[in-house]
């Protein structure tokens, strides 16, 4: 799995963090997405989908191999 | 193999069809609309579609390709129009009946008018994407665009059309803008950032006519028979939930679709998103948030307790929303309607442009709104409320930090 953010489109909701800390922060002083891990092993897909599908701002894509 | 249909094609129908999918389910979903359009993004419509940042075009939920994949019987601009749970069978207003073992209902609400102001040129209200462009048309600098309800969408746009040069009057009938969802402190913090753009507000008023002149909105006339021009009147008194159709049905209800802590309605039905009225075991409050991300993580929830019953799991999230009006992003964690209280933890004047304001019920911390807080500091406040604090220990935690 690839994982790429749109960040300039992010809201800053915070939703992927609580999800997936992991592979998702949050830069401190406006709270838009940073991307951890653009490949995160396979125990943290299942996070890592739900973060996309709950993405209010929808900016995370998925490429799934 | 279970035949699913959802009805309602915005955030929460979309995301339940899409978690459904990712779930495995490989039975027929079909997904109907009443809008005609693609699933869009319904936040952006009182921001950046007004203000030119957002095109039409740049509202899509998800791509075209990522729709197809998910293989749905769309059904885009035609409205349910009964539901018959016996039978289990949804009637769409074009006559076409639809069977279903699984029934989701993800309709959403619609913009409340005013009673008699249908006709009347230049009366808007705010909900879908035409609303949005028509509305957008009207905005032109020295403009005169009276907001009679000062809710989050009515101080969205105000601030949007501030920015665009309109002449914005912001009408409430409390006598604190947005005091009922959020609090007196923060309403009157949220009023001083508009009134410091340049936004005139009229708290503690209430609106007796839509004044016309020629089927053209002219004014707006108050209790005190004074009337306020305006070439533009925004209608933002809240929602209506999109019910109607469930009237017949024997399901419960009442201002929503009530269901329980599994957000299920009935045998087979299941309610997500701002329709749906269900019982959150995390707060015992029997709730209806008409929050984009709320839909959405109603919609995982549902897919899940929907496709494996026997494993079913209360959706008891704690809801968040924020709000940008200027350059400033509101933020909340909780469920801060019917507080007790509202404890101000952080210097309230908008100049700073810093709020923090932590809400409790009975003996516990239910809720956090804040303005300029790290995420982190959310995110900490967030994991209190989720864990059902009591507002003591909160209070000792606050004076010890």
């Amino acid at each position: 799995m690839r994982v790429s953010v749109d960040a300039d489109k992010c809201v800053a909701a915070g939703q992927c963090v609580l999800l997936a800390p992991e592979v998702f922060d949050q830069r401190e002083e406006d709270g838009v997405v940073v991307l951890l891990d653009e490949s995160p092993s396979p125990e943290l897909h299942d996070p890592v989908r739900e973060s996309a599908l709950v993405c209010p701002a929808a900016v995370i894509h998925l490429a799934e191999s | 193999m279970k035949r699913v249909v959802v009805v309602g094609a915005s955030t929460g129908g979309l995301a339940t069809a899409e978690a459904l999918r990712r779930a495995g389910h490989e039975g027929p979903i079909t997904l109907v609309g009443a809008e005609p359009a693609m699933p869009y993004d319904r936040p952006p419509l009182s921001k950046q579609v007004l203000t030119g940042q957002r095109g039409p075009n740049e509202l899509a939920l998800r791509s075209s390709a990522e729709i197809d994949a998910l293989d749905l019987d769309l059904r885009l601009g035609v409205p349910a129009a009964g539901l018959d749970i016996g039978r289990r069978e949804v009637l769409l207003e074009d006559g076409i009946r639809l069977d279903y073992d699984e029934l989701v209902v993800a309709t959403g609400v619609r913009a409340r008018r005013l009673p008699g102001t249908g006709g009347i040129a230049g009366v808007h209200t705010l909900r879908t994407v035409s609303d949005a462009l028509a509305l957008k048309e009207r905005l032109r600098p020295g403009r005169r665009l009276v907001v009679v309800g000062a809710g989050f969408v009515g101080a969205e746009v105000a601030a949007a059309a501030n920015g665009l040069g309109v002449h914005v009057t912001l009408l409430e009938s409390a006598p604190v803008p947005l005091a009922a969802a959020v609090g007196d402190a923060t309403g009157r913090f949220l009023a001083a950032m508009h009134r410091d753009h340049g936004v005139g507000i009229r708290a503690d008023v209430r609106v007796t006519e839509i004044v016309q002149d020629g089927g053209q909105v002219s004014g707006v006339r108050l209790e005190d028979g004074s009337v306020l021009p305006a070439d533009d009147v925004l209608v933002a008194i809240g929602s209506v939930a999109n019910t109607e159709w469930l009237a017949d049905s024997g399901l419960a209800v009442q201002e929503g679709l009530v269901c329980d802590e599994y957000s299920a309605a009935g045998p087979g039905v299941y309610g997500v998103g701002d329709v749906a009225r269900w019982h959150n075991p995390l707060f015992d409050v029997t709730m209806r948030i008409e929050h984009r991300t709320n839909a959405a993580e109603q919609g995982l929830a549902v897919a899940r307790n929907l496709l494996c019953p026997e494993t079913r799991r209360p959706f008891a999230p704690v809801p968040y929303f924020w709000s940008d009006q200027y350059d400033v992003k509101v933020q909340a964690y909780g469920y801060l309607r019917d507080h007790d209280e509202a404890l101000v933890l952080d210097n309230t004047t908008s100049a700073s442009g810093r709020l923090l304001v932590i809400y409790r019920k009975a003996d516990r911390l239910v809720g956090v709104l804040a303005v300029g807080a790290s995420p982190k500091v959310l995110r900490a406040w967030r994991a209190l409320i989720a864990g059902s604090t009591a507002w003591t220990a909160v209070l000792n935690r606050t004076i010890a930090a």
